[in-house]
């Protein structure tokens, strides 16, 4: 338990220290990477022909789907053409239509579900080109998508920042330093980066084995900072090579919880008074709060429930002592794999260090949650916004109950925004459910799935969860890279993510556009513990209630039957 | 105005024309417009088919199934009426009011007078604008216009309710007639100023009868997250088919449905326009008409009111307060003759003159006496005085300080010295100096002072714990701006107003993004109560300001803005308390019916079912029975709204969130027990 600790405690300072350095990257203040950075910033501006104006929200959102759109184009045609292509030691295959189309969606919208084996499907040349490259552009998507949003929402003009000059600056000046520190640590802790083709051994055994290696460290710290999750091998982050100690482990946990985190505080302090930009803003400080809890409260479930252990395993007469360790590694136990687990699926990353499969019901169903809340944090950027929707629904009804017309940072919510926020909410819980619906009742679907009875709707769940809260990590088991499963997971992660972000923009243009009312005690007060639990209470009953009844049948069946 | 809100919700003609309106609004084309209510009604439909074709989808195998549809199908027909009922009783109500101002639109014939002064008859309905109509005493006035000649009074309690009837002549504040309202006295020369059908009674019906129809903004909003709930449940369940198909977990069609309609927030939804109701009609039985239900809801979030001094916050100046006699004149002498001067006075000063000086133990010797013998003079605008006369000769006189200075010094008497600094100190103070004079001879004033109207302090007190700003507006000195300001409690004041600073004052509000309410009578109010986010306009008031405003007092109480801002809150918060009790609710009937539904497959699920519930089916009529009730036992609080007593937000929020939160997650857990208590044995008698 201390190491779960341990880990909360290291996190604060750093989130702190991100958030306040992503602020000053969001708002065009001096940084001290400025004297290097603006140089490569100017050449890449010119080299493009970015015009430094600002835009329309509507602007900025064609910009960015359009630039998603081409990247899209390219991708594709390299996964299907990769055999002929350079880079490719270990003569892998062209990837077939559908699989290709799911992994360029999967990789495009930050979600990173792998529906191939990376060190069989893909040539050098493509992880890096295409997996490694999308890993940035998809992760600045989703946090520029964010900026857009937030800006917004404190300005008193719809004519505000530039596309391409955020997402130039998020690269620049984010991700790239911070995944070049994180790849070194890695490397440090033994990950391979090298461009040389496999090895073959010999085992203790006896036996040829081929050892996967490649550009792996570089990946693998832009798959966490970026909340990406693809790993370079099938098995991901599991694999002693993508990480290799506990303490990897950890640096890969704090990757991934750096930015999303960081997200809600740059929020706090853009939108909390000039003399109130303490370490939080008040505002941040209450958002990031729920978010802590709702993740607490997950983990606490999942480590009980993997600590009590399988007692069907124990009437086997194997021991669950030290909790279920089945799909776990034994370097991580229960904690670190636990921690793992609830980060992972919370902060939409969707990279695993134990197989998801085998965990408890009630401990699989923790992940699951998380995904189906899409809140808790969540991917960078995206999980904010996603947020800010319950955030609004949760002050469309604590304003009425206090007889004011709703109102947030002084903007009214009206009938059109109250419209979008209500569809936008409603977009992925439809998704989940219609999807996994369609699988069951479809010999396709069914195909797929390799367990009986409610572990087998759990399968489903999971991965159509992932899939629209572009998570990516999947409860495996399922085979899925048939037609059927990769069109359907590619349809929810391509509707999950574009007509969320096209949505949830269009309500911050909105917004932006309307006047502002002052605030005063017979205002709601949004910052304060009351919100907090308020806005936690309307998440669970809106998000949990949804999805009640088909988790009464996966997890929750599976665990009374288990129990019995 | 406390009666009213006292007054029971419902009588019986309203109970049966409410009734019979709950079947029929039961027309699909009708319930379309309420989404939450439609689901219930195609549910209720489906499950009926169920009931005479129970393997209309194949998935029936029991005897019994019939039996269970049909249990299901009557519940939800009871829910639709319930909602349906609560629609109707709010409609009733106003159609009540409408009906009673309908009969007051009786007049036939009115006398229009010709350019060349011959009477002619005409039908009400053909009055043009700018005819000249004239009113004899006991007629009705035909149109709405402007009195041009005569004066009279006229019985305003059509629309107003107030029996009391009112001096109405040519000029002025009080010049303007309202059509409908009757002529009690003397006669009445009138322009009529609206065309027939566009009368200000025409209106108020119009509204009345239109507050059922017109959605507010945020009631449209409100209505958009009840459908995406809707939909969001309606996924749920459909989905939810094909997952316990594949898992053979088989689950009978009207259950599903009993889910639905439990999941969906039909306690809101069949409560959300019966509330919009029952809110416009709260402000209309307050003798207030709104011109939109936009103008109540932004009420709510009144930021600044802005008051005038005179009759809103203060009566006028009008209440002895004080006698100072002048040098060399006892203060008992100045006393009694006040109190002489005042013995015949009707007028509410001379009764607190009288009120005042036997406070200070006046000598009242010889009263009766003295008023039957003594000649009242009254008083005239051009003596500017009055008093009596006694028997033996003596003149007791009070009046404004320049009548009674020069009637002294014309019989011959010298001005006293301190009499100017007296009457200054009186008029700096803000009040109104009276002289008092005995045979010409001066012997003191009388210090009439502004009364805030008692209450009002308490008031402004609870607006700002609401986090209302008041500012006051007078045409006083600022001293006596200052003085009124700080007995009245009103946080701050303009002192010296013309009505270009309110308009000001209004925008420098709104700048600083706070939405702005005003109350106004006179013309020159018009424009600031149209730059007023709300504006209330006295219905005494001219035309141009009823027109500008967003409300119009009947009564033409200016202090009622205060009440209007509760009702505009009332009205959301019960909106927001209901909603809240709805979604809270679906915890319990989750527990109540999930278990239910799968026990039989899954026997394990036992463990979930906390309430200990008779059987699945039991359980699932108790939730969905639950359900139903729940929408009629919340009417009252539909109709009446949400207690509301003035508080800061948060500790409002906090209030609300235990009764309506709280309570919302706890009843239906204690209800769905009970009503299984008594339902469980009932369903096993009938072999369910």
């Amino acid at each position: 338990m201390w190491q779960i600790a341990l880990v909360l405690v290291i996190y604060l300072p750093l989130v702190i220290v991100a958030g306040h350095y992503l602020y000053q990257v969001t708002m065009q203040q001096k940084t001290w990477l400025d004297p290097v950075m603006n140089r490569v910033d100017n050449i890449i501006y010119k080299f493009c022909g970015i015009k430094q104006v600002d835009m329309t929200g509507k602007q900025y959102v064609i910009a960015l789907i359009l630039s998603n759109a081409i990247m899209i184009f390219i991708g594709y045609l390299i996964l299907r053409i990769q055999s002929t292509l350079f880079l490719n030691p270990n003569d892998i295959d062209n990837m077939e239509a559908t699989l290709s189309f799911n992994t360029i969606i999967s990789f495009m919208t930050n979600t990173n579900l792998q529906h191939y084996s990376g060190e069989s499907g893909l040539s050098y040349l493509a992880q890096m080109l295409v997996i490694t490259f999308m890993m940035f552009t998809s992760a600045a998507t989703g946090y520029v998508a964010c900026m857009a949003f937030c800006r917004r929402l404190v300005a008193k003009s719809d004519t505000i920042g530039n596309f391409f000059v955020d997402f130039v600056r998020v690269i620049t000046r984010l991700l790239i330093p911070l995944s070049f520190i994180v790849a070194l640590i890695l490397v440090a802790q033994g990950s391979p980066q090298t461009l040389k083709g496999n090895e073959t051994v010999h085992t203790i055994e006896g036996k040829m084995q081929d050892i996967a290696l490649g550009p792996i460290a570089s990946l693998e710290s832009i798959k966490h900072i970026g909340t990406n999750g693809g790993g370079f091998n099938g098995a991901n982050s599991s694999t002693p090579f993508e990480n290799p100690t506990v303490i990897s482990n950890i640096v890969e946990m704090l990757s991934m919880m750096l930015l999303p985190g960081a997200c809600v505080v740059t929020f706090g302090l853009m939108v909390a008074k000039r003399r109130q930009k303490t370490l939080f803003g008040k505002q941040g400080l209450v958002i990031f709060a729920a978010m802590s809890i709702l993740l607490l409260i997950g983990l606490v479930t999942c480590y009980i429930a993997e600590s009590a252990g399988n007692p069907i395993i124990n009437n086997l007469g194997i021991s669950q002592d030290i909790g279920s360790m089945e799909g776990k590694e034994m370097r991580f136990g229960i904690p670190q794999s636990v921690l793992f687990t609830v980060v992972t699926t919370a902060f939409t990353t969707g990279s695993i260090n134990n197989m998801h499969d085998s965990l408890t019901p009630l401990g699989g169903m923790v992940p699951m949650f998380n995904m189906m809340l899409n809140v808790v944090f969540g991917g960078k950027g995206v999980g904010l916004m996603n947020m800010m929707m319950y955030v609004m629904l949760t002050i469309f009804i604590a304003c009425l109950m206090i007889g004011r017309t709703p109102q947030f940072l002084g903007k009214k919510i009206e009938e059109k925004e109250m419209k979008l926020i209500a569809l936008c909410i409603l977009i992925h819980p439809a998704l989940i459910l219609l999807f996994s619906a369609l699988a069951v009742a479809t010999t396709a679907g069914i195909a797929g799935i390799t367990n009986p009875g409610a572990h087998g709707l759990s399968q489903v769940l999971y991965e159509y969860a992932s899939s629209s809260a572009n998570n990516g990590s999947g409860f495996e088991g399922l085979a899925d890279n048939s037609p059927f499963w990769n069109m359907t997971t590619g349809f929810a992660m391509f509707f999950g993510r574009y007509l969320s972000i096209i949505i949830q923009l269009a309500i911050a243009s909105l917004l932006a556009k309307k006047l502002w009312h002052s605030d005063s005690v017979g205002t709601l007060k949004t910052d304060n513990p009351m919100f907090t639990f308020l806005l936690i209470a309307i998440v669970l009953m809106i998000g949990a209630l949804t999805f009640l009844p088909a988790l009464a049948l996966g997890p929750i069946t599976e665990h009374l039957q288990i129990r019995s | 105005m406390e009666t009213v809100t006292k007054k029971s919700f419902i009588n019986r003609d309203i109970m049966k024309s409410s009734i019979l309106g709950a079947f029929k609004k039961l027309n699909p084309l009708y319930m379309i417009k309420n989404p939450v209510m439609f689901v219930v009604e195609v549910g209720f439909v489906f499950v009926v088919l169920l009931t005479i074709f129970p393997n209309m989808m194949g998935d029936v195998t029991e005897e019994s199934a019939r039996l269970y549809n049909a249990i299901v199908a009557f519940i939800l027909f009871i829910t639709i009426l319930f909602a349906n009922f609560a629609e109707s009783i709010a409609e009733g109500r106003g159609k009540a009011q409408v009906q009673s101002l309908k009969k007051t639109k009786t007049v036939t014939e009115a006398c229009v007078l010709l350019a060349d002064g011959t009477q002619v008859k005409k039908q009400a309905d053909e009055l043009k604008k700018g005819d000249i109509v004239l009113v004899q005493a006991g007629e009705v006035i035909p149109n709405d216009g402007e009195v041009i000649d005569g004066i009279a009074t006229v019985d305003e309690s059509a629309i107003t309710g107030e029996s009391a009837p009112v001096v109405k002549e040519r000029g002025g504040d009080f010049s303007s007639v309202t059509g409908g309202t009757t002529v009690t006295s003397d006669w009445l020369e009138i322009e009529i100023t609206s065309l027939p059908g566009e009368s200000f009674l025409d209106k108020m019906i119009a509204l009345i009868e239109g507050a059922s129809r017109k959605k507010t903004p945020n009631e449209i909003a409100l209505n958009t997250l009840l459908v995406s709930l809707t939909i969001i449940f309606l996924l749920v369940v459909v989905t939810l088919y094909p997952m316990t198909t594949y898992l053979q977990v088989h689950i009978p069609i009207a259950t599903l449905v009993a889910l639905i309609v439990c999941l969906i927030p039909t306690t809101i939804g069949g409560l959300l326009s019966a509330i919009g109701i029952a809110g416009m009609d709260r402000v209309t039985q307050f003798n207030v008409i709104a011109m939109s239900g936009k103008a109540v809801e932004s009420c709510g979030d009144v930021d600044t009111l802005i008051l005038d001094k005179t009759g809103t916050i203060t009566y006028g100046n009008r209440f002895a307060s004080e006698f100072l006699p002048i040098q060399g004149v006892g203060k008992k002498e100045l006393i009694r003759a006040a109190w002489l001067s005042s013995l015949t006075d009707d007028t509410p000063e001379g009764k607190s003159i009288l009120a005042l000086a036997s406070q200070l133990d006046v000598d009242s010797t010889d009263e009766k006496k003295i008023i039957d013998t003594s000649e009242h003079i009254a008083f005239s605008a051009y003596t500017r005085m009055s008093g009596l006369d006694m028997k033996d000769g003596t003149k007791i006189r009070k009046g404004a300080y320049d009548s009674i200075k020069n009637k002294s010094v014309n019989a011959g008497y010298e001005v006293p010295k301190d009499l100017e600094s007296l009457v200054h100190q009186v008029s700096s103070l803000g009040g109104t100096p009276l002289v008092v004079m005995k045979n010409e001879k001066i012997l003191g004033v009388i210090y009439l002072k502004d009364i805030v109207k008692p209450g009002l302090k308490e008031r402004f007190e609870k607006l700002r714990s609401m986090g209302i700003k008041t500012i006051m507006c007078t045409g006083d000195n600022p001293l006596t701006a200052a003085t009124i300001a700080k007995e009245s409690g009103v946080d701050s004041f303009i002192a010296e107003s013309k009505p270009e600073d309110k308009i000001k004052v209004i925008k420098d509000e709104q700048s600083q993004g706070k939405i702005v309410a005003m109350t106004g009578d006179g013309t020159n109010d018009a424009p600031a109560l149209a730059q007023a986010n709300v504006g209330l306009a006295m219905n005494s008031g001219t035309n141009a300001a009823k027109e500008a405003a967003n409300m119009v007092d009947l009564d033409s109480n200016p202090t009622k803005i205060i009440e209007v801002v509760e009702i505009g809150k009332q009205l959301l918060m019960t909106r927001g308390a209901l909603t809240t009790f709805s979604i809270a609710n679906d915890v319990a009937k989750y527990f109540a019916i999930i278990p239910a539904m799968l026990m039989v497959a899954v026997p394990e699920m036992s463990a979930l079912n906390i309430m200990q519930l008779n059987s699945p089916t039991s359980a699932i009529i108790s939730a969905l029975i639950f359900n139903a009730v729940i929408i009629p036992l919340l009417i009252p609080i539909a109709m009446r709204g949400v207690k509301y007593e003035p508080m800061s937000a948060s500790k409002l929020l906090r209030r609300n969130l235990l009764v309506y939160g709280l309570g919302g997650i706890i009843a239906p857990f204690i209800g769905i027990k009970l009503i299984d208590l008594m339902s469980g044995p009932i369903l096993n008698l009938m072999g369910l």
